[in-house]
């Protein structure tokens, strides 16, 4: 086989393997390869009609546009593109610390500097299509009512998802020669983490110390910024001209691009064997524990004991539970801000905590319930298995506790009705996560807590139904109680169907 | 011979999955017996032992330990009993001290009394230089080691095992096989699936061929010779030729 064969057969060996990475997110790992396809066109259907409510009020913007029109979807596509570097970060990790082939592609005689070009490239399609796959709906809705300029969206989600691989790329490889194998990977998971979040809760920080408003939008579209925002011919309006259908600029960002991960390739190629072999010459650092003397107590003691030390310890959970507190960072500053003021947006921090507690809840469940890594001791414990379950759920419920009280005793203080209502609804959301990951819990390892979504699709959307479901409650039940009434109920049916098809019942 | 005097006493056990896996399987092991079972791969060795351990609901039949119907009173079953897989389950992020603090506390084990059982569990094992290191970086033989070390400290009565030296170095399995003889010299009974057929002849009492979910053959090394009529053979040897004297009649 020559060079050029050589590559080509390892290009297809990789998409191949993308594929299907892809397809058993996808499916949760079920063979049901038809059905998913099946399934994703309709869901990819359905799609267009929530796309037809948020853009087709758009599809006459051209350009030039008011500096607030101008700033708001700037700041649209700044956030997709910090949203794919963080999907990138975590797929350059996981190349270089997860894949099971490293070892035998190290010792095969083939060009090494070679085939990692050919895995970055396929890092940067995969983000790629993934962008590609979500904004397709939005960009048909557009081209049908606006005409076919609006094509250039899909070169401008091109040109953003393969720059945003090229800055992974780059940003792996400078912490990896910073802080070195052992630690690059916990640092670039939050970083990934952060940088998802990071600029909406910047928005929103800014929105709440400006104008008391938990909307990201208040600031970009007020006078201020209307003021600072640079002239119309600069550089940084590009992405939005060329989405606007301005088919040069396109082409120059698609170009750019290119330019952009063809240097990544070049520069971080080569290096990438030897930033490989130098992970595998540290597969896990000795991390010393602290000697102490066994503690008493009872079994279920024994059981929290074990899930709280080991949260403490989980690294992904750290860096998600940042996130979480990076999600309550506007709130709070919101509470802060209603001690000097007569904010009546305060009410608003309610449904946010009440989120923000139901997804972490959610998270904490699928841990203690479903990731747990030793369960035949469990099970062969001489302990009821209901036994079991309550201790574990006693530590999301603590642990949630532990987290919101502080937010809630805060919010006591500027108003005690809010408070209260905001703590039962807290207990609720996390309660009613819990009962979810019980209802359709299934045996994993703690290590696959990031796609703990694609086990089952049901509990994902009932989790997240429900969580909202509570933080309207919450909210309603503070301005229009009867429509909370509504709420309440609908959010229980929610519950009651995923209770009702739900693998556990009974 | 009565439940009372059997460390385990399995009747008609059945488990069906696509097709029968343990099959109205009868078996009985006495106290302070070293309990081989043997039998090729997907002959149901595993499901037997995962049903007896609770890890499985059988679709008919009973087990029983120590007198205790395992499945009416799985609880008081289990206290007396300890399960080993052939994957070593332990937890990463926990030390093997505390790993073994969380079994003696699930085990409502005394932690004077299981403190010092862990240390020497763990130094007889050859752990003693990574008792505070947590497990992430050890090795399936040490890991392998960690999970036996935690179904021995609280002591039970009943041990099984399923294919414990999986992975074992030879220094590492004879530290193994020193621990489960000195426990069986103290009166505790051992049951172990193996493929290594030297270690049944070297250490079972008693041996079981199972096959297709049925019990084919099952007495001491000599008994089990006398009963195939041949001797001289190695156990090796009777295996291959009951295994495959089963699979022509099936």
């Amino acid at each position: 086989m020559n060079s050029t064969a050589h590559l080509t057969w390892f290009a297809r060996h990789e998409f191949r393997l993308a594929w299907r990475e892809w397809l058993a997110m996808m499916t949760g790992g079920r063979r049901r390869r038809n059905r998913a396809v099946i399934g994703l066109l309709i869901f990819a259907a359905i799609l267009h009609l929530p796309a037809y409510a948020v853009v087709a009020r758009y599809v006459d913007l051209r350009f030039p546009l008011d500096p607030s029109s101008l700033l708001v979807l700037t700041a649209t596509i700044f956030l997709s593109w910090a949203l794919m570097l963080s999907q990138a970060i975590e797929s350059v990790t996981r190349v270089f610390y997860a894949r099971a082939d490293l070892d035998l592609i190290m010792s095969s005689p083939a060009k090494l500097t070679n085939i990692f070009s050919i895995r970055i490239a396929a890092i940067a399609l995969t983000v790629s299509s993934m962008a590609l796959l979500l904004s397709t709906p939005f960009i048909d809705v557009l081209v049908y009512l606006g005409g076919a300029r609006w094509l250039a969206g899909f070169g401008v989600v091109l040109a953003i998802g393969l720059s945003a691989a090229a800055a992974a790329i780059a940003v792996t490889a400078l912490l990896f020669r910073l802080i070195g194998p052992g630690r690059t990977r916990l640092v670039a998971q939050i970083v990934s983490a952060v940088i998802g979040a990071g600029f909406v809760i910047a928005l929103q920080v800014v929105a709440v110390l400006s104008y008391g408003t938990l909307s990201r939008f208040a600031f970009l579209t007020s006078e201020t910024a209307a003021r600072i925002a640079p002239a119309p011919d600069s550089l940084v309006w590009w992405p939005a001209r060329a989405s606007l259908g301005d088919l040069e600029i396109m082409l120059l960002l698609l170009a750019i691009a290119f330019v952009l991960l063809g240097v990544v390739m070049a520069v971080f190629a080569p290096r990438f064997a030897d930033t490989v072999a130098r992970v595998a010459a540290n597969p896990a650092a000795v991390t010393q524990g602290r000697a102490r003397a066994f503690r008493s107590g009872s079994r279920q003691q024994a059981l929290r004991r074990k899930e709280f030390l080991l949260l403490r310890r989980d690294p992904w959970l750290l860096s998600q539970s940042l996130m979480q507190m990076l999600y309550l960072l506007p709130p709070a500053l919101m509470l802060w801000r209603s001690f000097s003021g007569t904010s009546t947006a305060i009410v608003l921090i309610t449904p946010v905590i009440v989120m923000a507690a139901g997804q972490l809840a959610g998270g904490l469940a699928w841990l203690t319930i479903s990731g747990e890594d030793a369960p035949d001791l469990v099970a062969t414990a001489p302990l009821p298995p209901s036994r079991v379950t309550r201790a574990k759920v006693e530590v999301v419920l603590l642990a949630i506790a532990t987290v919101f009280a502080p937010l809630v005793a805060a919010l006591a203080f500027a108003s005690p009705g809010q408070a209260v209502v905001t703590a039962i609804a807290i207990t609720i959301a996390t309660a009613s996560a819990a009962a979810v990951q019980l209802w359709f819990r299934a045996q994993a390892k703690r290590s696959q807590f990031r796609r703990r979504q694609t086990s089952s699709r049901i509990a994902t959307f009932a989790e997240a139904f429900s969580s909202i479901g509570w933080a309207a409650t919450a909210a309603l039940v503070l301005t229009i109680p009867t429509a909370a009434l509504v709420s309440g109920l609908l959010t229980l049916l929610t519950l009651a169907i995923a209770w009702k098809i739900s693998p556990r019942r009974g | 011979m009565t439940s009372e005097l059997s460390a385990l006493a399995v009747r008609g056990l059945t488990k069906r999955f696509d097709r029968p896996a343990v099959d109205a399987l009868d078996l009985t092991v006495r106290v302070g017996e070293f309990y081989a079972l043997l039998g090729p791969n997907g002959a149901g060795k595993t499901t037997t032992l995962r049903m007896v351990a609770g890890l499985l609901r059988p679709d008919a039949g009973s087990v029983s330990i120590l007198g205790i119907d395992a499945l009416a009173d799985p609880v008081s079953a289990k206290q007396i009993m300890a399960w080993v897989s052939d994957e070593p389950m332990i937890y990463d992020k926990l030390t093997p001290l505390e790993y073994l603090e969380f079994v003696a506390g699930l085990w409502g084990i005394d932690p004077r009394t299981s403190e010092k059982s862990a240390r020497n569990l763990l130094v007889s094992l050859g752990l003693e230089p990574h008792l505070n290191e947590r497990c992430e970086g050890f090795s399936k033989g040490m890991r392998q080691k960690v999970a036996l070390a935690g179904a021995l400290v609280h002591d039970p009565r009943l041990i099984i095992l399923d294919e414990p030296l999986t992975g074992l170095d030879a220094l590492s399995a004879r530290h193994v096989k020193g621990l489960l003889q000195e426990r069986v010299r103290a009166g505790c009974t051992v049951i172990m699936t193996t493929h290594i057929l030297e270690v049944a002849e070297r250490m079972a009492d008693r041996i079981g061929v199972i096959a297709a979910g049925r019990l084919i053959a099952e007495g001491t090394l000599a008994e089990l010779r006398e009963q195939n009529g041949r001797n001289d053979t190695t156990l090796e040897d009777m295996f291959i030729a009951l295994v495959d004297t089963e699979a022509a009649a099936a």
